[in-house]
């Protein structure tokens, strides 16, 4: 298939009219706006539904109606958007609607700017709302992925009847690159639970209210072992030269890719380095990189935060290797000679050696 | 023998959870009743909200989601723009709709939505023990305006019909009360009106005048008194028609 020179947000909302998506209901709010205004014009050419809401926290819980109605619905925010979401994700998490939510994240806490960022690791992959839920984060690294991977948040939403996170930050997002669409899908699954109007069988009801507690307690108990489901299914990873790294840099999102490049230069210097990308933030890879990291290595977390998927690196590695930081909190990624210097620390070289 | 009355076919064989005195179980049957008579039952969904009739939908035997506090307005839209084709229905009380779901319902009647929403004030919060509500009488009591509700400080009561009425969205607006034989047929009138307004592609909105003995500690007896003496004054009995040149053609009820 001929590829195509699309911006990320763009290449996502393609994917996910392709993906069968008929539904988005949305509030603008910059680095995504673009989602939302080519779905405005691309899904009523394909028959699906498109509103702009009078706010997120009205987006959401149409994206909870249409999910209950069975429709394939997608949401679109950015950090503090999906603040105010949070609610309704909640809601849908213990209904186990299916549903893909976008966060292009720029930089916080509060209104923040609207530079790229990695500042919401923890909103996303602990609980966005009340209650002790989980879904799925994916978290693309360029436009390819993020047509791929919102692909693939669709499947997963329906498979596990969960929302699906998109991870990805304003330079993902607003980054135009080479992009291989995938095919239109051609059917979608039959969802016998959705409210339609109950004809010739039992009423369907969509409810998270349980005032009985050994009823409430199962039912959490049904969704923590579908999250032990996932995590045993789904966990998604992508690692490079890390056979015989002495140093192995973790990161997510567009920065693995100035990490990568920082790996490349560090190798042409004679440093054993390599890469470990979590493609799926939760359920983290964590056998995964146990698994890269053995005990004569190091690692160091890159992240457009303060360290926050540094917590789930140690918490992997559990203090078997030295794992250092560098961190970008301003809502600019570290270029990736910064990145190689602290590789270079971390092995023993001097930082002369590379300038 | 001739029946004239019988429980509808729409409403679960099972014990309401509503106080003794409440009117909640009367406006069940009256929505049952409509949808049964109009056979709509197939394609209908209701919205249960937060609220005391948060349990809505262990009543009607119908496809029913439960939403969040307020957003039922935003959950019908979803619902309604997916499937057009369906009766979508939300059952909100005046604390859900006029104060966290403000925003929500007025955007849902401003769009048009094509839904039914059937909003039944009893003054105030009943499930957690009776709060303040923005529907809260001037003078009124409650667990949080103890010394009666006093304009300078908790404002004033929203009414909510007249607040609808300046959008140009809505097809059909009305209040009514439960609080007598006859009002109650006036009440099932006005909610079969406002499902038709629906079937017409228009937002329709019902509210009603309930009682709350309970937090309002009076006899059952005494609440029907209450809604006539004190909740009519402020909250008068109409209904309105959007008609075709868009003005509301407005009658007493």
């Amino acid at each position: 298939m001929q590829k195509k020179l699309l911006q990320g947000n763009v290449a996502l909302a393609e994917a996910a009219v392709r993906a069968g998506c008929n539904c988005y209901f949305g509030y603008p709010i910059t680095p995504q706006t673009e989602i939302m205004e080519y779905l405005a014009g691309r899904l009523p050419e394909v028959g699906g539904v498109f509103l702009q809401a009078e706010s997120e926290i009205a987006a959401i819980n149409m994206v909870y109606g249409a999910a209950g109605a069975g429709a394939r619905v997608m949401t679109s925010s950015s950090g503090p958007g999906i603040s105010l979401k949070a609610e309704g994700i909640s809601y849908l998490a213990a209904t186990e609607l299916p549903c893909v939510i976008v966060n292009v994240m720029r930089a916080g806490p509060g209104l923040g700017g609207i530079q790229p960022s990695q500042a919401d690791y923890l909103q996303a992959t602990r609980s966005a709302g009340h209650g002790g839920y989980r879904c799925p984060v994916l978290a693309p690294s360029g436009a390819q992925e993020m047509a791929d991977l919102t692909y693939l948040a669709f499947q997963l939403a329906d498979q596990y009847r969960t929302p699906v996170f998109i991870l990805a930050d304003a330079l993902v997002g607003q980054t135009k690159e080479l992009v291989e669409l995938p095919e239109f899908i051609k059917t979608l699954p039959a969802k016998p639970w959705a409210t339609t109007g109950k004809t010739g069988r039992k009423r369907n009801v969509i409810n998270s209210l349980y005032l009985d507690d050994n009823e409430l307690e199962n039912h959490n108990l049904q969704l923590l072992q579908k999250y032990e489901q996932i995590a045993l299914s789904e966990t998604r990873w992508e690692e490079q030269w890390c056979t015989d790294a002495q140093i192995i840099v973790v990161a997510f999102g567009f920065l693995a890719r100035i990490a990568k490049e920082a790996v490349l230069l560090a190798r042409e210097m004679g440093i054993k380095a390599g890469l470990f990308r979590p493609v799926t933030l939760w359920p983290f890879p964590a056998a995964a990189l146990r698994q890269a990291v053995t005990s004569d290595r190091k690692v160091l977390v890159v992240e457009m935060n303060g360290g926050q998927m540094l917590e789930d690196v140690q918490l992997a590695v559990n203090k078997q290797v030295p794992v250092g930081f560098l961190g970008k909190v301003g809502g600019l990624p570290p270029e990736a000679r910064e990145i190689l210097g602290r590789i270079a620390k971390m092995a023993g070289e001097k930082i002369a050696q590379i300038s | 023998m001739h029946r004239l009355a019988e429980r509808p076919t729409l409403l679960v064989d099972r014990a309401f959870h509503y106080c003794p005195g409440c009117t909640h179980g009367i406006i069940h049957r009256l929505v049952a009743e409509v949808l049964e008579e109009l056979q709509l039952a197939d394609r209908t969904i209701g919205i249960a909200s937060v609220g005391c009739s948060v349990l809505a939908y262990e009543y009607f035997d119908l496809d029913m989601q439960q939403a969040a506090h307020g957003r039922a307005p935003a959950v019908a839209t979803g619902i309604k723009r997916f499937l057009p084709d369906s009766v979508v229905f939300t059952y909100q009380g005046d604390g859900d709709l006029a104060s966290i779901g403000m925003a929500e319902i007025i955007h849902a009647a401003a769009r048009g939505e094509a839904i039914t929403v059937i909003f039944v004030n009893n003054t105030l919060y009943g499930m957690t023990g009776g709060q303040l509500a923005p529907t809260t009488l001037l003078e009124q009591k409650s667990t949080t305006s103890p010394q009666g509700r006093k304009a300078e400080r908790e404002g004033h009561p929203i009414k909510v019909i007249e607040l609808l009425s300046t959008l140009a969205g809505p097809g059909f607006l009305a209040r009514t009360a439960v609080h007598t034989p006859a009002q109650v047929l006036k009440t099932r009138k006005a909610i079969k009106e406002a499902f038709l307004a629906q079937l017409d592609k228009c937002f329709a909105l019902v509210e009603i005048l309930s009682t709350c003995p309970t937090n309002w500690k009076l006899s059952p007896v005494e609440s029907v008194e209450w809604v006539e003496k004190q909740m009519l004054p402020v909250y008068p009995l109409v209904k309105l028609e959007r008609s075709d040149d868009g003005t509301w053609l407005k009658t007493q009820l």
